[in-house]
């Protein structure tokens, strides 16, 4: 009741004064929507850019690196201590490239509570085989299915499923490049020669596009199965393990431990994209920056409206006091309107934001890198939205707080005497 | 009689520019019924007198009592409500809220005192206006009244709360004699019927000639009542 006339109070006063309400009102429409629209762009973008890298690299890739042994036998001589060792042309030790126990370890990775999944790969060498010419080949062995629902395989893939691979024996997801090159569709057979010569026939499933034609010209998927058979290897033979955990922010620590506790090198997302992570949070900083630039200059409109309103109360704001409204209640007046004009603009900001935001995320957006994506990416998390009402609400709570303090503190007498 | 309104020993100083011993040795009483004038010179300090009978003004040394409690002191929050359940103010110039209808105006400090539902202020404030005869403009916007029906809106609304006083700063001082005549006529009847005490501020002396009483100030202290 007592608040309901503060408020039928604040009502009147703004509906007698239209013009100013709706102007202060869309300043902060203004600053929301901005806010909306940048955030849903600038988020989406960044989903899209990391999605680019982030999602297809694994948080910590396990490996073999061909290396030269860090100690030379000379090293072992006490006698040379004191002398100094020059050792020429060192090569690397031979070595075998897949990862040792391959299987164990995974089994072992996976059973930590910070991994979310741990995907085995081969990689092979060889050739396609088209007519009398030879191109080179880079095969990946993967789990096709574990493959998509980690690392969004299935985004690549612009003809064909990547499921085919699962269900097809001999199967392969064929690098775009190279499908053109040897003009091949789907459904088509093609040879493969592997390093130790042996020729392979595979089915081509699908075709895939990374957008980066180096890699779409060699590059292809096949099985686990197939990719060790070409390596002429047993289902034991595993060259890489992809992990990817719950938090990516533990890859440092959980791959530094896993190459002090198995004898393979481990690198983290971090050190092998650092730019991406940075671009992001500056894209980020930069919406927000002028999201909240706009709303303080709509918290300033605010201001001067409210402080200019109070100037021609002062009147009303006496009388209201004389009659038994506290400062408080007069406070509450003013303060009200402020909010009122905050959350009516807040709601229109919103809303006219979301329309501008499906007005881009309608806007043909063609991209090679990305051939599963159509038009502008934007993110309609709601969590935005929220944050746009509580800002809006936020920011014209402080811009009436001074005006409103001011008419609380009113003294009743001056006025009246004044005249 | 009891007692509505007691000053004790009341002084107030002006600081600014100079000190100005404004007001010196307040003392009187104020009876149920009782329809009191105050007159005095301009600058004789009556007004400022007024603002602190109306608990507006607490900066002032002494004692005030309304109703034999004491007020002086109270807290701002309690001030006001103070005012809205037992005063009744009717300024010289209307000092109506422009924006408002007549009838808000008059319902506002019944809605502000919260202890009536919204109907029931609505129709005691239909009841103050016809006692005023103005109920036929409940509808207008305040600001389009004349000077004299505003006045009569300003009555109605010191009365929604069924007041203990009525206090008036020169309420007729704005006024053409036939509005102040009026005026005069709604004051004594609400002393008369309604038992109202009245504490009225004037220039007026044939005014404060109908009376009961008249207060006559000059040089801030009371020189007969």
């Amino acid at each position: 009741m007592k608040y309901s006339i503060i408020f039928s109070i604040a009502r009147t006063h703004l509906l007698t004064r239209k013009r100013q309400t709706i102007v202060a009102a869309l300043g902060v429409t203004f600053g929301i929507a901005s806010y909306v629209i940048m955030m849903g762009f600038m988020t989406g973008l960044n989903g899209l850019l990391d999605g680019m890298i982030l999602n297809r690299t694994p948080h910590i890739h396990i490996y073999n690196e061909l290396a030269p042994s860090k100690s030379q036998p000379i090293e072992k001589v006490s006698k040379y201590n004191e002398h100094k060792k020059i050792v020429r042309s060192v090569r690397p030790k031979r070595k075998q490239t897949r990862v040792r126990n391959a299987n164990a370890l995974m089994r072992e990775l996976a059973a930590l509570k910070e991994v979310k999944a741990v995907t085995p790969m081969v990689r092979a060498q060889g050739f396609y085989l088209a007519g009398s010419t030879q191109l080179s080949a880079s095969l990946i062995g993967v789990d096709v299915l574990m493959e998509s629902e980690n690392y969004q395989l299935s985004d690549y893939i612009v003809g064909g499923k990547a499921e085919n691979l699962a269900t097809i024996d001999n199967g392969i997801l064929l690098g775009i490049g190279a499908a053109k090159k040897m003009s091949v569709s789907s459904g088509d057979k093609i040879q493969v020669i592997s390093p130790t010569g042996t020729i392979f026939q595979l089915k081509v499933v699908g075709f895939f596009q990374s957008g980066l034609a180096d890699i779409d010209n060699i590059q292809s998927y096949v099985s686990l199965k197939t990719a060790q058979r070409i390596m002429g290897q047993s289902v034991n033979y595993i060259t890489d393990i992809n992990v990817k955990l719950k938090d990516m922010n533990l890859a440092p620590e959980l791959s530094k431990d896993i190459e002090d506790n198995y004898e393979v090198n481990a690198v983290d997302i971090q050190t092998a994209n650092a730019q991406f992570d940075t671009g992001s949070s500056i894209r980020t900083l930069i919406s927000y920056a002028v999201s909240i630039t706009l709303l303080i200059v709509a918290g300033f409109g605010i201001y001067n409206i409210l402080n200019m309103l109070i100037y021609e109360k002062m009147n009303d704001i006496a009388i209201l006091k004389a009659t038994g409204f506290s400062g408080r209640d007069v406070e509450r007046i003013f303060l009200s309107q402020a909010m009122i004009i905050g959350l009516l603009g807040g709601i229109l900001g919103v809303i006219v934001g979301y329309f501008i935001s499906l007005l881009i995320s309608r806007t043909p957006f063609e991209t090679e890198a990305l051939p599963t994506i159509k038009t502008y990416p934007v993110n309609f998390e709601p969590m935005y939205y929220v944050i746009a009402i509580i800002f809006a609400l936020v920011s014209t709570f402080f811009a009436g707080y001074l005006p409103s303090r001011r008419a609380k503190r009113i003294d009743p007498v001056d006025i009246i005497r004044g005249q | 009689m009891s007692k509505i309104i007691e000053a004790k020993n009341i002084n107030k100083h002006f600081y600014k520019p100079v000190d100005f011993h404004v007001l010196k040795d307040i003392n009187f009483t104020i009876d149920q019924g009782e329809f009191v004038s105050i007159m005095g010179k301009s600058g004789c300090g009556k007004s400022t007198l007024l603002y602190i009978l109306s608990t507006m003004d607490t900066d002032y040394e002494g004692e005030l009592f309304l109703n034999d409690q004491l007020i002086t002191g109270r807290s701002q929050n309690e001030l006001a409500q103070i005012r809205n359940e037992n005063i009744g103010f009717v300024f010289q110039f209307h000092y109506l809220l422009s924006e408002f209808s007549v009838l808000q105006n008059v319902m506002l400090p019944g809605l502000k005192r919260n202890i009536k539902s919204r109907e029931e202020v609505e129709h005691d404030a239909y009841e103050k206006l016809r006692l005023l005869g103005i109920e036929s403009e409940a509808k207008k916007r305040a600001s389009r009244l004349s000077g004299g029906q505003k006045q009569r809106v300003a009555i109605a609304r010191a009365l929604i709360n069924d007041p203990a006083i009525i206090m008036g700063d020169e309420p007729t001082g704005n006024l053409d004699s036939k509005n102040s005549e009026n005026v005069y006529n709604i004051f004594n009847d609400l002393c008369q019927e309604k038992g109202l005490s009245l504490l009225i501020v004037t220039h007026d002396e044939e005014f404060a000639a109908r009376t009961h009483r008249t207060i006559h100030m000059e040089d801030g202290r009371i020189i007969s009542t």
